[in-house]
């Protein structure tokens, strides 16, 4: 594998660098029909280094997607992102993301930061062939003649893995589904954006579909060297994809972390509580548990931490104020942060499964 | 547990299908959905069929639920053809046998609540005699269910439930008519991680509380180990039984090369363990189009192993490779199962 420049950016992690996106306080909320708001997103504060992929897992409900949308500015009309964005171009600039409009904003997404949908084909124009797609992303923001087009799409679908001449006079319709994921992966990758967002990439892929997504992920992100958000339910996929892991519950984080760290050493109950419902293929019977309930409506939260329903650590102090994200500092190394007031007794005991 | 014990030739198969196939004429031609499959499942045991999109697994539970006929072999409920059965047997056949969809969204009547669901196959069956009596019988299912207290969730409609309760109530709905097999087709496939053990574990219960059988399909070979561990696992490619066995040896130690690329290609919810896992040993990453099968073993244009001449000729046919354990592969029948590496 060669090493680029990008590669070598992949090692500043963990705060040595600048990160490349900064939010701050991110909120979004959303207008009811009753005239009521709801938050679905409250108070996110996160750094997304260069060269990062960093995972968002949680359960359906979570504010994961409405956050991804939020950062690239995607929300619909009754959404409302507040805080602070902070995008850094790689020379010197700084962008405020939410400040952005028209044209700049059409500039920010796509090369700045992509997004890649989940459902691949609801994000394709079905009676468009593929080689539409190309050329209308790269007409709508360079000035690339076809024959560029023509080469940049071929060198992108190749290193995903298909072959341009079949792929690019397809539509969409005759693609399977991991085809037509890595067509979106590819187009994603256009503009030689710095950021991508990726909602459940291979969420409704089999088995071996997905595992070709994933490989292919990892093989673009080792060539080309973009940050990555990865948003997923599958917590196998987060293990397998992560640097960096945040548990998202209820609209906040609630444990950010090294993949290590958070999977080998969860520290709050909810992260603790979605490893141990994920059965793993290796080895005996385990031992597996389920969180009892669901997620809270986020127009009628619980008092204090919103997970203290759920939560068989809980005790009353729980409910009378939601616990700040604050880093651990009974373990060595940094970077992994909790917001629970009873962490110090959540463990995981991986020999007992 | 103590049908655990009894030896298979003893127990006497509840459902069996023996060398169903089902053609579906489409434009394309003739599609063989499901190519000359046998299964059976014991009294209270649990068979899960497992396999990508397209491989037959929904097709199969669909001729074993009766809904419908197989273009060729036998689907046998306690020893009889059921296609030959008159209608008042065949109605107690499909009273035994009932289907738990994947989607409880889709499956209820969203204009019904719970109790109305609960106890309309309970009047029209004659189950219970009176209102009343259906009632308390519709409330006793939802504890079976764990949906408790019942008269909490008796007089919702489906859209006040959440996923996993909805599940719950397509469940206790399948319970009505006291059911001998049920058929789960990714019955938990929908829900969150979170909830999904807890469906499984309440399904897991009832198995052995009411010795109800299971024809469990998954995509999800986890879910498959998770849930019929203690029973049997079939691994279904593009229409045929590739793999067939106890499910401990088809999770831990299995033969079938698809099997095995299968097992290698899940990830797992450990960073260090995950990255090692890969796609390696397959040579094609698409999967043919089930109108123009490739020739002999259709697995031979993606595996690892293909001989040219053994694999391309003749179709493999699913044989004993270890004891309890099948596969249908000639590389595998001719140098025998390879012992695993863990």
């Amino acid at each position: 594998m060669t090493t680029t420049s990008a590669g070598a950016a992949r090692a500043v992690r963990g705060g040595a660098g600048k990160p490349l996106l900064s939010i701050r306080d991110f909120k979004v909320e959303y207008r009811t029909g009753a005239g009521a708001v709801v938050q679905a997103v409250r108070g996110v504060d996160l750094d997304l280094y260069p060269g990062e992929s960093l995972a968002l897992v949680g359960e359906s409900g979570c504010g994961k997607t409405t956050f991804g949308l939020g950062l690239l500015r995607l929300l619909p009309r009754l959404g409302h992102a507040s805080g602070k964005v902070i995008f850094n171009r790689g020379d010197g600039t700084e962008i405020d993301v939410l400040g952005l409009d028209g044209r700049d904003l059409r500039k920010f997404r796509w090369r700045d930061a992509a997004m890649v949908f989940q459902g691949a084909m609801n994000a394709f124009n079905p009676v468009l062939k593929i080689r539409g797609h190309m050329h209308d992303t790269m007409r709508a923001h360079t000035k690339a003649t076809k024959q560029e087009i023509e080469e940049r799409a071929a060198e992108l679908l190749r290193l995903v893995r298909l072959e341009p001449e079949r792929v690019m006079d397809s539509y969409p319709h005759e693609l399977s589904g991991g085809m037509r994921q890595r067509v979106l992966i590819a187009m994603s990758l256009l503009l030689e954006p710095e950021v991508l967002i990726l909602d459940e990439p291979t969420t409704a892929l089999d088995i071996l579909t997905q595992r070709s997504v994933v490989d292919v992920l990892h093989e673009v992100r080792e060539r080309l060297g973009f940050s990555m958000i990865f948003i997923s339910h599958d917590l196998s996929l987060a293990a397998e994809l992560a640097d960096r892991v945040a548990t998202m519950y209820a609209g906040r984080i609630i444990e950010t972390g090294g993949v290590r760290d958070l999977f080998y050493r969860p520290r709050h109950p909810y992260t603790l509580g979605l490893i141990k419902a994920v059965p793993p293929i290796v080895g005996d019977l385990p031992d597996l548990e389920s969180i009892p309930g669901g997620p809270p409506s986020l127009a009628a939260l619980p008092a204090g931490c919103s997970f203290h329903p759920r939560c068989k650590f809980a005790t009353e102090e729980c409910q009378e104020a939601e616990p700040p994200l604050i880093p651990i500092t009974d373990e060595p190394g940094d970077g992994h942060e909790v917001a629970c007031i009873h962490s110090g007794d959540v463990h995981l005991d991986r020999s007992a499964s | 547990m103590s049908a655990a014990a009894v030896p298979e030739a003893v127990a006497r198969p509840l459902m069996t299908l023996s060398g169903v196939s089902q053609v579906f004429d489409t434009k394309a031609g003739p599609i063989r959905a499901v190519d000359h499959a046998n299964l059976s499942v014991n009294p209270g045991e649990v068979l899960c069929l497992v396999g990508e999109s397209g491989s037959g697994k929904t097709t199969a539970a669909r001729m074993a639920a009766g809904l419908t006929r197989p273009s060729g072999g036998e689907v046998k409920y306690d020893g009889t053809d059921i296609w030959s059965l008159n209608k008042k047997d065949f109605s107690t056949f499909r009273r035994s046998v009932q289907y738990v969809h994947q989607d409880p969204y889709a499956s209820l009547n969203p204009t019904r609540t719970i109790q109305q669901t609960l106890t309309a196959p309970l009047l029209k069956h004659g189950v219970v005699k009176g209102a009343k009596a259906a009632a308390d019988r519709a409330a006793e299912l939802l504890t079976k269910v764990d949906l408790t207290p019942p008269e909490n969730y008796l007089p919702k409609y489906p859209h006040q439930l959440s996923g996993g309760q909805r599940q719950r109530v397509a469940v206790a709905r399948a319970l009505t008519l006291d059911p001998k097999l049920i058929i789960a087709d990714e019955s938990t496939s929908m829900l969150d991680v979170s909830i999904r053990i807890s469906v499984l574990a309440m399904l897991g219960r009832l198995r052995d509380e009411l010795g109800v059988g299971f024809l469990f399909i998954t995509h999800d070979l986890a879910i498959a180990k998770y849930f019929g561990w203690r029973g049997k696992t079939a691994v279904m490619y593009l229409g045929r039984i590739v793999e067939f066995g106890p499910t401990p040896k088809i999770i831990n130690a299995p033969t079938h090369p698809y099997t095995r690329a299968l097992i290698e290609a899940i990830p797992e919810p450990d960073p260090d363990l995950t990255r090692t896992k890969s796609a390696g040993s397959l040579r094609s990453l698409e999967i043919p189009s089930l109108a123009n099968l490739p020739s002999g073993c259709a697995f031979h244009p993606r595996c690892g192993r293909f001989e040219p001449g053994l694999c391309d000729g003749e179709v493999p046919e699913l044989v004993g490779v270890r004891a309890g354990q099948s596969a249908a592969c000639h590389v595998v029948a001719r140098d025998g199962a390879e012992e695993p590496e863990r």
